[in-house]
């Protein structure tokens, strides 16, 4: 018993010694480092670790110009758990490290919109691959920027397939209750009732499991088309339940869907489902071909969706950190300088194509995708073919071309 | 008029043909009329409510505002259209909440503690299942074998695993507690729920990389073969597996509480423990069986759930837990009958607010559990102890 005291007395001293040596090492202003938040563990894990696997390929690769100039760069992932609480507790942790100067994340907006308050308080930088509610750039912080398309032009862009491809006359849609989930759904249901679509109904939805609830009035209604505004695993959970139902609507969804594990939940059922995206698939980017090589290479897996928009958000950030520094002399940029560096990217070359961002941080220009499941293997996901791609400008630079 | 009399004297004439058909009505017979009973019960009941308020309610929404519903629907018709299938998704879930309610009400019966952690059991039985299932499946045995041997293995699996991590529990987390008073165990159960939901996180994240489980029923036709009943009321054999299964556990636990010698021992020990030992009962081990049992019916209760939903991930048992729980009180909790009857109800009653619900804008059928919970709170405060529960004087 002395002996276990003694050693717990030895144990936690050795710790507290461990914690004032690191503390000079952390506190050498030579590093800079760059976050990454996105879900690394549970259900939406898949994409939240492309967003990771992205971010730490384009340091790995694109870091050296930073260190030329004498900064060490490093690369810090956080798991925000696709929960708003753990996103807001990790971006506390993250604005009180000095060292980070910009962060690339989130998957969830439901996450990023309360996240990104705190980094605009400490004028931290954030850009988005995955974001694409709204209300994340229509705040007009000078620290929110995202490299994809937004929910408005994205509902707006499916309602229109659906209404002159798919030519239904009723739909029903359902959303997740999440910022993005029930945005998107809002701007899908919107068009279609501007274009003359009958929504038979609205519904929000926090099931995983059982979605009989949700099915039975459906089934009831017999619609053309279901939409479900949210992300695929809970999606692909009531796409499968509602088929074996006996359902037989066309289903249909936001970016959400992009994920290979819809079509390994979903199966059968998922086969034929069009979805919305604001990322192309990453064979569309004449410059992304290397990029998919290097991903496999790094990680042996497939990149998933917002794998190259996460590359393509760290390679403006590994830019603008150069930029800053230069402009600071070759000392240490403040934050406030990294983000001014940032939202003035002009004409950018990444890998998914150009980037400019307008006075909100959204892209001058986004590009909005249709495609369609083509197969139930998750492995053949990267080759679903795409339908249609629609261009659109953000509402600022459509404001201004209007001006002109 | 003359066979049925014919019948039982040819039977009457042999004492072991007596006795078999005696065994055969009391243990089989009556077990699942009782059950059919409570079905009809909770089955017709919540129809007739549904019918009445939909005509009710079809052309005039009796100047409330919320309960005003879109012109193009006449509520009755919708009703009436979706009736059997409401009864069906029911039955169903009302069934898997049953059976999950026996395993908190045996342990409620025997150690008057609520065992948090049971719908963590029954989380892993769904697990347990997908392991057997992709099992199977690599073993390219998946298609081969028939599918009635397919669900037995799951089962079986599941209950065995099930069982046996049960017993490991209360060994661990309840029984250095058995003396302590009656919230520390409660604490216990929730630190144990939470252990073994990490525990299975982390398991298939280490070993597979995986969150999401779906069960591969899509390489088995069986399973989702339809079976048409009448015009537009049809259902897949998965439904009916679920319900035959549970209807063959409820009347196999009937038979085994009330007909065996351990069963007996399990009964003496939730009316008094201390009177049951001094007549030589080993109530340490009575208390080891009612875990096993629970565990197992919760196990098996987890395959059940997992081949109705398709996807299994270590979250899931929170909500039915919680659901089988509140069954088991509106039952009458260590009423073994009362979690049959509160399961089912509270399925019926589920499937009744949210197959209305969304026909209200004003409400929606995010409101479903409100609804269905402040029917419970009703029947709570008439029926404190639950529809069949006994008043029993507190033990201090």
């Amino acid at each position: 018993m002395k002996m276990l005291k003694l050693f717990a007395v030895v144990a936690i001293l050795a710790l507290i010694g461990q914690v004032f040596a690191a503390a000079p090492v952390s506190a050498q202003d030579k590093v800079i480092k760059i976050a990454s938040q996105s879900p690394l563990s549970g259900g939406q894990s898949l994409l939240g670790t492309a967003i990771r696997n992205g971010a730490e390929l384009a340091i790995i690769q694109l870091g050296k110009q930073v260190e030329d100039l004498g900064f060490k760069l490093e690369f810090v992932p956080f798991d925000d758990q696709a929960t708003p609480d753990v996103g807001v507790a990790n971006a506390q942790n993250i604005v009180n490290d000095a060292a980070i100067l910009a962060v690339i994340g989130h998957l969830n907006s439901g996450v990023a919109l309360p996240s990104s308050e705190i980094y605009n308080r400490e004028n931290l930088v954030m850009i988005s691959p995955a974001n694409t509610n709204v209300n994340i750039t229509d705040r007009g912080y000078p620290t929110v920027n995202r490299v994809c398309g937004r929910d408005d032009a994205q509902g707006a862009a499916g309602a229109n397939y659906a209404v002159e491809e798919l030519k239904i006359k009723t739909a029903f849609v359902l959303h997740d209750k999440t910022a993005y989930g029930e945005g998107v759904a809002t701007f899908f249901a919107q068009a279609l009732e501007e274009a003359g679509v009958e929504v038979l109904g609205f519904e929000g939805t926090t099931e995983t499991a059982n979605f009989d609830a949700v099915i039975t009035p459906i089934l009831a209604q017999e619609p053309d088309l279901v939409y479900f505004g949210g992300i695929y695993n809970q999606a692909a959970v009531f796409f499968r339940q509602a088929r074996e139902k006996g359902l037989k609507s066309q289903f249909m969804g936001p970016d959400g869907m992009d994920g290979s594990d819809l079509a390994k939940i979903g199966g059968e059922a998922v086969v034929g489902l069009v979805y919305t995206s604001a990322a192309g698939p990453a064979s569309l980017y004449p410059a992304a071909a290397q990029f998919v090589e290097d991903y496999k290479a790094q990680f042996g897996i497939n990149p998933e969706a917002y794998a190259a928009e996460a590359y393509a958000a760290t390679q403006i950030v590994i830019n603008a950190l150069v930029n800053a520094i230069k402009e600071n002399n070759g000392m240490m940029p403040t934050r406030a300088q990294v983000a001014a560096a940032v939202r003035a990217t002009e004409d950018f070359e990444t890998v998914i194509g150009k980037i400019s961002f307008d006075g909100n941080g959204d892209p001058k220009v986004a590009t909005y995708y249709i495609l369609q499941v083509a197969s139930a293997d998750p492995e053949k996901w990267g080759e679903n073919p795409l339908i249609t791609s629609v261009q659109a400008p953000s509402p600022l630079t459509a404001k201004e071309m209007m001006g002109n | 008029m003359t066979a049925v009399p014919n019948l039982a004297n040819t039977l009457s004439r042999s004492r072991f043909f007596n006795g078999a058909a005696e065994w055969f009505l009391q243990y089989i017979l009556k077990p699942i009329g009782q059950i059919l009973l409570f079905a009809v019960i909770a089955g017709g009941s919540i129809s007739l409510l549904a019918l009445a308020v939909g005509f009710v309610l079809q052309t005039d929404w009796h100047g409330i505002d919320i309960l005003r519903v879109p012109a193009r629907i006449n509520l009755f018709e919708q009703v009436v259209r979706q009736l059997p299938n409401m009864l069906l998704d029911g039955i169903t879930i009302g069934f898997v909440y049953a059976v999950i309610a026996l395993g908190y009400t045996m342990v409620y019966g025997v150690l008057k503690f609520i065992n948090f952690a049971h719908s963590e059991i029954f989380m892993m039985g769904a697990v347990v299942g997908y392991e057997v299932m992709i099992r199977l499946r690599d073993g390219q045995l998946l298609s081969n074998l028939s599918p009635l041997v397919v669900i037995i293995l799951m089962i079986s699996a599941a209950m065995v695993i099930c069982g046996s991590v049960a017993v490991i529990v209360e060994r661990v987390a309840y029984k250095p507690l058995r003396g302590a008073p009656r919230l520390v165990p409660l604490i216990s159960a929730i630190g144990v729920s939470f252990f073994l939901t990490d525990f299975v996180r982390g398991f298939q994240a280490l070993s597979r990389n995986i969150f999401n489980m779906p069960y591969p029923t899509d390489l088995v036709p069986f399973f989702n073969t339809r079976i048409t009943f009448a015009e537009g009321v049809s259902t897949t054999n998965t439904t009916l597996i679920i319900i035959v299964s549970a209807i063959i556990m409820l009347v196999g636990l009937n038979y085994f509480v009330n007909a065996t010698k351990i069963g007996k021992g399990i009964r003496a020990v939730s009316q008094d423990q201390a009177t049951a030992s001094l007549m030589g009962i080993n109530v340490n081990l009575m208390i080891t069986i009612t875990f096993m049992v629970g565990g197992a019916l919760g196990g098996a209760a987890g395959v059940l759930y997992g081949l109705k939903t398709t996807n299994v991930t270590p979250y899931i048992g929170f909500i039915p837990g919680l659901k089988a729980f509140t069954a088991a009180v509106l039952g009458g909790i260590g009423n073994i009958t009362g979690a049959m009857l509160g399961g089912l109800l509270l399925g019926m009653l589920e499937a009744f607010f949210s197959a209305l619900l969304p026909y209200f804008p004003a409400l929606g059928l995010g409101y479903s559990d409100i609804f269905a919970f402040a029917v419970l709170i009703l029947v709570l405060l008439f029926r404190p102890t639950g529809l069949l529960g006994k008043k029993v004087d507190e033990k201090v």
